[in-house]
């Protein structure tokens, strides 16, 4: 299972007003580490699908959220519940890491 | 069977597998689960590989690559290795996932790590103002400024970049003069946004959340000094990635992976090495590739003679 994009549009309602934890992968196209984590979150979708939603968010077509969460290193995950950032992970991380640092909402 | 496992996915580990897949070695290339591609994932445009006279980005030259092994017959796995049994005569490398890998033969090619400052706030600010990646993080300094550290062509290339997005490039050098190579010094010199901070260190990062600034230090006089950025990106080399082998490889006094003069036969039989990891000086995505040919012809060689001499016993069944 892919990953969906979010986008400022859209955004309110996919992550800010969503139920379940949702993780947003900033990510851009010229960013290679960016393009060597997709999969392994895709993957991490695939796995925990009724535990976590994750979404991908483009920031050169959405600067302004970028900015917002003050977003200055990509690839950058933030997982959010009930409109609030819980949790912050900022680079590309082998998926063992990356499943320790969400045990929390994999659990 | 497996003839060769191929440790590492830039341009040597791609290379040798290459090579090796040609060969009917049956290579498998254990790619890392999240870096595969290795450095040249983190640049632009290369514009010195051979045969690209209008350049290549990275990235794309390594998916090529990349495409080329698996082409020929390499199966590549995205995953990391987290222990390795080289002594016998199948050496075992054991991955994340659990899975154990056996083959006659192993070419270690896992490049080099890039260089940490160790000094207070640029691991605590890292990812908020301190970057390694300029190609990743530039795009977020906008209209802001930033230091560079470092007086290699890897400093001089990210300045560079930095510039079509930050109004202000400092680079801040221990000493006087450059280590990078000619051209990339002259494109720093030429660029309006670059001033060079010369004969400094930089001590401290400066900032709560975010950065705010460097504390610098004359590396002459021993005054220090505050310059405000908002980003810090690090250019100060990179270290060969050996510590898998810690104990049952011989190093060189450099901490590169010692090889057999102009071979990549590694100090056990059967395990050969290739790329920046041997590499002290060169360290191009062109030699590494070169030293990943070497090895795959070092294994052919080695596992001819292996079966020459142990038909009747041999483990290459």
């Amino acid at each position: 299972m892919t990953a969906k994009a979010t986008s400022q549009a859209t955004w309110e309602q996919d992550v800010l007003q969503a139920d379940g934890p949702i993780l947003v992968d900033f990510w851009a196209e010229w960013c290679g580490p960016c393009r060597m984590v997709a999969p392994v979150l895709d993957q991490i979708q695939s796995e925990n699908g009724d535990k976590i939603t994750i979404l991908k968010l483009n920031v050169d077509e959405n600067p302004d959220l970028a900015m917002k969460y003050q977003i200055t290193s990509i690839p950058a995950m933030k997982v959010f519940q009930g409109g609030e950032v819980k949790t912050t992970i900022i680079g590309a991380k082998p998926k063992f890491a990356l499943e320790q640092d969400l045990a929390a909402f994999l659990g | 069977m497996r003839q060769v496992i191929i440790i590492g996915s830039g341009p040597a580990g791609f290379t040798a597998a290459i090579y090796a897949a040609r060969a009917n070695l049956n290579p498998v290339l254990v790619a890392s689960s999240v870096e595969v591609g290795g450095e040249l994932m983190k640049t632009t445009e290369v514009e010195n590989f051979p045969g690209f006279p209008e350049g290549i980005q990275g990235p794309d030259l390594m998916a090529r690559m990349q495409e080329q092994a698996e082409k020929f017959g390499t199966e590549v796995l995205y995953d990391d290795v987290t222990e390795l049994e080289l002594d016998g005569e199948i050496k075992k490398v054991t991955l994340g996932s659990g899975t154990v890998l056996e083959a006659p033969s192993v070419i270690y090619a896992t490049g080099s790590a890039y260089r940490t400052l160790g000094i207070p706030g640029e691991e605590r600010l890292s990812g908020h103002g301190v970057s390694w990646c300029a190609t990743c993080d530039g795009f977020f300094f906008r209209e802001r400024t930033i230091a560079v550290v470092g007086g290699g062509d890897s400093a001089m290339e990210e300045a560079t970049f930095l510039t079509k997005f930050a109004s202000k490039v400092y680079v801040i050098h221990r000493k006087d003069s450059l280590r990078a190579s000619k051209i990339m010094q002259e494109r720093a010199f030429a660029n309006d946004k670059i001033e060079f901070i010369w004969n400094s260190a930089v001590e401290e990062v400066l900032g709560e959340d975010a950065t705010t600034g460097v504390l610098l230090r004359n590396t002459v006089g021993g005054t220090t000094s505050e310059l405000p950025v908002d980003g810090l990106f690090i250019a100060i080399g990179n270290d060969p990635r050996t510590h898998l082998v810690h104990g049952k490889l011989d190093l060189t006094t450099e901490g590169t992976i010692w090889v057999d003069g102009r071979s990549s036969r590694t100090s056990v039989p059967g395990v050969f090495a290739a790329g920046d990891v041997i590499d002290p000086t060169y360290r191009q995505a062109v030699t590494a590739a070169g030293s990943g040919t070497v090895a795959a012809l070092d294994v052919e060689h080695f596992l001819a003679a292996l079966s020459d001499g142990t038909t009747a016993e041999s483990a290459l069944v």
